[in-house]
């Protein structure tokens, strides 16, 4: 860990924060993505079958 | 081969699953090279002291988010002239993202700020034209939601991309259009190549905006790819009900 002096609680919180949000983002997204394509197969399964 | 032959969905899907893998790769690479070098091995400023370590998030951020807008307004475009599904679908996949850069942007500026400027936030002409840009992106995100028709959907966002333009290149030029505010200018004019930034600084940074760049790229083909399968499933789920 860098030596951050007196401004550590800044940069830690610019990092944590930005971080959390794009890590969040991801998540969401691929669990979006996953739903999308189970409702998409359940759609077309009930067409053809 | 044709460009336009990607606005066909299923070419759309099938390129976009041959490329996601390499992009996710190289944002996470870029990112992981660009924040870790940024963080562990960049001295503090000789003023900054080691909140110049932000300018890893903040700037690569920034760009994003108003790069995002021009990338909405290209494909909204698209879809106006042309009426490709996929590209109003891309706008609209976007749009979450670009909204998140400029969250980013705006915490870390802020967060930056106070030690610096001794304040969270100032009615700066950037830091004003870049709240106009979130609430933009706000309103476009809200607007697809609250119309039930996704064509009807797509013209009104399209046409409020449009509008919001204006405020991308405020946020962009802010500082040079009127010459005045707490925010500097850009330290990286990748244009003219004049940079203020040190090497030391500058190649991690380049990392990470490419990182950003990557991620941002990432996430709009992955996001476009599931817009593509509601709408399917959605028209599916109508025609099978018109059937019955």
């Amino acid at each position: 860990m860098p030596d951050l002096g007196k401004y550590a609680a800044e940069v830690l919180a610019a990092y944590g924060v930005s971080l959390l949000l794009l890590a969040g983002l991801v998540v969401l997204s691929l669990r979006k993505g996953r739903k999308a394509r189970a409702t998409l197969a359940e759609v077309e399964g009930r067409k053809h079958g | 081969m044709s460009l336009w032959e990607y606005a066909n969905p299923v070419k759309f899907l099938g390129l976009s699953a041959r490329v996601q893998p390499f992009v996710w790769g190289g944002a996470g690479l870029c990112l992981a090279v660009g924040l870790l070098w940024g963080f562990f091995a960049t001295p503090d400023d000789y003023r900054q002291g080691s909140t110049v370590k932000i300018i890893y998030l903040h700037v690569p951020a920034a760009l994003m988010a108003i790069n995002a807008w021009f990338m909405m307004l290209v494909a909204s475009l698209i879809w106006l002239i042309r009426r490709h599904h996929v590209s109003a679908l891309a706008a609209k996949a976007a749009a979450p993202v670009g909204i998140l850069m400029t969250v980013i942007a705006l915490i870390t500026g802020a967060i930056w700020g106070q030690p610096m400027w001794g304040t969270w936030w100032a009615w700066d002409p950037r830091l004003t034209s870049f709240l106009i840009l979130f609430l933009f992106y706000l309103g476009y995100i809200a607007l697809w939601e609250a119309v039930e028709d996704p064509d009807t959907a797509a013209d009104l966002t399209a046409v409020l991309c449009l509008v919001g333009s204006v405020f991308a290149v405020l946020s962009r030029y802010a500082v040079k259009f009127w010459n005045q505010g707490l925010h500097q200018g850009t330290s990286v004019p990748l244009a003219t190549g004049g940079r203020t930034v040190s090497d030391v600084f500058f190649y991690p940074l380049l990392i990470s905006m490419i990182g950003f760049g990557l991620l941002f790229l990432a996430l709009v083909l992955y996001r476009t790819g599931t817009e593509i399968r509601l709408r399917r499933a959605r028209a599916l789920l109508a025609r099978s009900e018109r059937g019955a």
